[in-house]
């Protein structure tokens, strides 16, 4: 087994733990915390993969940005512990799991090789190659995405006003 | 192989080295320097054989074992794990965060050419942020795992205030990207060392003999930029006049004030490793980083055609002495400003951030924008 492998399958360790751990743990904060980790080893995973725009813009955006908002929340709301959840619920998220689980199974015995794997060049994952994608091949979806962003902002702000004008 | 592996940790060895001393010395420029300002004596107890070196024994010596031999105390109430794991990822960031950051050229040895910048990403400022984006949890867990009110409301205006300003600085770099064409900080710094006069548009060319012979560092070209990453870059050190995390005078110590012994000595010297990264970031985007106004590969060639030849090895030293001038000026002048300035109110603070300085980076962007494309 060489080097990258090892990385790989560690890495993929790692991160089936810290994922187990986000479902397990019974503590809120620690919760979050646990995902915050999944998510870095994500972005780990990213770089190992010539990607390191991806690696790092899943750190800014997600880790970075999302998990504190998240953290922020459960800070003001500070529950303490999670209440203990129902058999039923136990029941039926263990089927519908190993369900999922079970579309990966033929993953597992097929040997093939990726029908046409992407020449690794300079350019491959760089800024440059991203942004020409973007603005180019995909700017009508990038320009519609960013106006539900910001309709979205301008629906909290909205939301936010309203509340102060009642009170 | 060896060779280059054992280069890469010699420069990441030298970088933390540096950047992890500085951060202890301007523990003591803090302190006598505070005092200079305030007219008063500062730390002047500690002394060996009744040297006592400016305060220099006090600062670097008596404190840390001062910190380091203290009872570690832990709320019974608070979390144990997380109360221990905070402090470091407070620290963390701020020390990884130095290893895009170029402290010189190239230097050659023999066949070997050496870049002088520990990890050369071609994302390079992007790294920047998303470490800088890792800094909020140290607070954020630091405060939480406390169970103190004063610690969870300085967490909360701690990790709001970080989100708020890595906006307007992820916004007021935008300019200086455009204007340099790259988001890797080796290139741009590199960039920084030709003339304006390269640099001036058809348009502009009557400017050329008044402000053609400037180097074109960032300052000169984006000099509202500067203004704004300053100010967001003071903002994420969390020190006056944006300590509101700490705010002593109403959250006795903010987020920290749980803490003691070591675990507080990290998020301490954390803080002035954020302060050394700052400066190294505001050299390297707007200063020319480790240029040398003139000073080309070669040796220096004036404005005024004037040429004064110099050896490979001096043009290094030169880049490097420049870069940690410039950095201990940035240091400096961000310790100066914590002790000259009163603190903001928290609402003074948002208003800032998101009333002033993102509208004022949003429209220098646009301003570039059109520029650059009249330029073409």
């Amino acid at each position: 087994m060489d080097f990258s492998t090892l990385v790989f399958f560690l890495l993929a360790g790692l991160l089936v733990l810290s994922s187990l751990l986000v479902v397990f743990l019974r503590n809120v904060v620690h919760c979050a915390l646990a995902l915050v980790s999944a998510l870095l080893i994500i972005a780990i995973l990213f770089v190992t993969l010539h990607a390191p725009m991806l690696g790092v813009l899943q750190v800014m955006i997600y880790a970075g940005a999302i998990m504190v908002l998240f953290l922020f929340v459960i800070m003001f709301l500070n529950p303490a512990v999670l209440e203990r959840t129902g058999t039923l619920w136990w029941s039926t998220a263990t089927v519908l799991a190993l369900l999922f689980g079970g579309l990966l199974v033929p993953l597992f015995f097929n040997n093939e090789v990726a029908g046409d794997p992407v020449a690794s060049t300079e350019l491959f994952g760089s800024p440059e190659m991203l942004a020409k994608s973007l603005f180019n091949d995909f700017v009508l979806p990038f320009e519609i995405a960013s106006v539900l962003l910001l309709v979205a902002i301008v629906g909290a702000v909205v939301l936010a006003k309203r509340e102060r004008a009642v009170r | 192989m060896i060779v280059d592996v054992a280069i890469v940790a010699l420069k990441a060895f030298l970088v933390l080295f540096m950047v992890l001393n500085l951060a202890g010395v301007l523990g003591w420029v803090e302190r006598k320097g505070s005092a200079l300002i305030q007219d008063r004596i500062g730390a002047n107890r500690a002394s060996i054989f009744g040297f006592a070196g400016m305060g220099l024994v006090n600062t670097l010596i008596a404190d840390p074992l001062k910190f380091l031999t203290k009872e570690d105390f832990i709320p019974p109430a608070g979390d144990k794990l997380l109360h221990t794991l905070a402090p470091c990822m407070a620290f963390f960031p701020a020390l990884v965060t130095f290893a895009v950051i170029p402290f010189g050229d190239v230097l050659n040895i023999g066949e070997r050419a050496i870049n002088l910048q520990v990890a050369n990403l071609n994302i390079g400022i992007l790294y920047v942020f998303a470490m800088g984006s890792l800094g909020v949890y140290g607070i954020v867990i630091g405060a939480w795992a406390s169970n103190n009110k004063f610690s969870l409301l300085g967490g909360v205006r701690g990790s709001a205030q970080m989100i708020s300003y890595e906006v307007a600085m992820g916004l007021s770099v935008m300019g200086v990207l455009m204007i340099y064409g790259t988001l890797e900080l080796q290139e741009i710094a590199r960039a920084q060392g030709t003339l304006i006069r390269e640099m001036l548009p058809q348009w502009l060319l009557f400017m050329r003999p008044i402000i053609g012979w400037l180097p074109a560092w960032g300052i000169f070209l984006q000099p509202l930029a500067f203004l704004l990453f300053f100010a967001a870059a003071v903002a994420e050190t969390k020190r006056i006049p944006f300590d509101l995390p700490e705010g002593e005078s109403e959250l006795v110590a903010g987020y920290h004030v749980e803490y003691s012994g070591g675990k507080f000595l990290m998020f301490f010297a954390g803080e002035f490793a954020e302060i050394v990264t700052a400066a190294g970031l505001i050299t390297t985007l707007f200063f020319g980083g480790w240029q040398v106004p003139y000073l080309m590969r070669d040796g220096f060639h004036f404005p005024w055609g004037a040429v004064w030849l110099l050896p490979h090895l001096t043009v290094v030293v030169l880049q490097l002495v420049s870069f940690t001038v410039k950095i201990i000026f940035f240091c400096w002048l961000q310790i100066l400003l914590r002790w000259s300035v009163p603190r903001f109110r928290y609402d003074q603070v948002m208003r800032l951030g998101w009333k002033m300085m993102l509208p004022a980076a949003l429209l220098n962007v646009a301003v570039t924008a059109i520029v650059i494309v009249l330029a073409q």
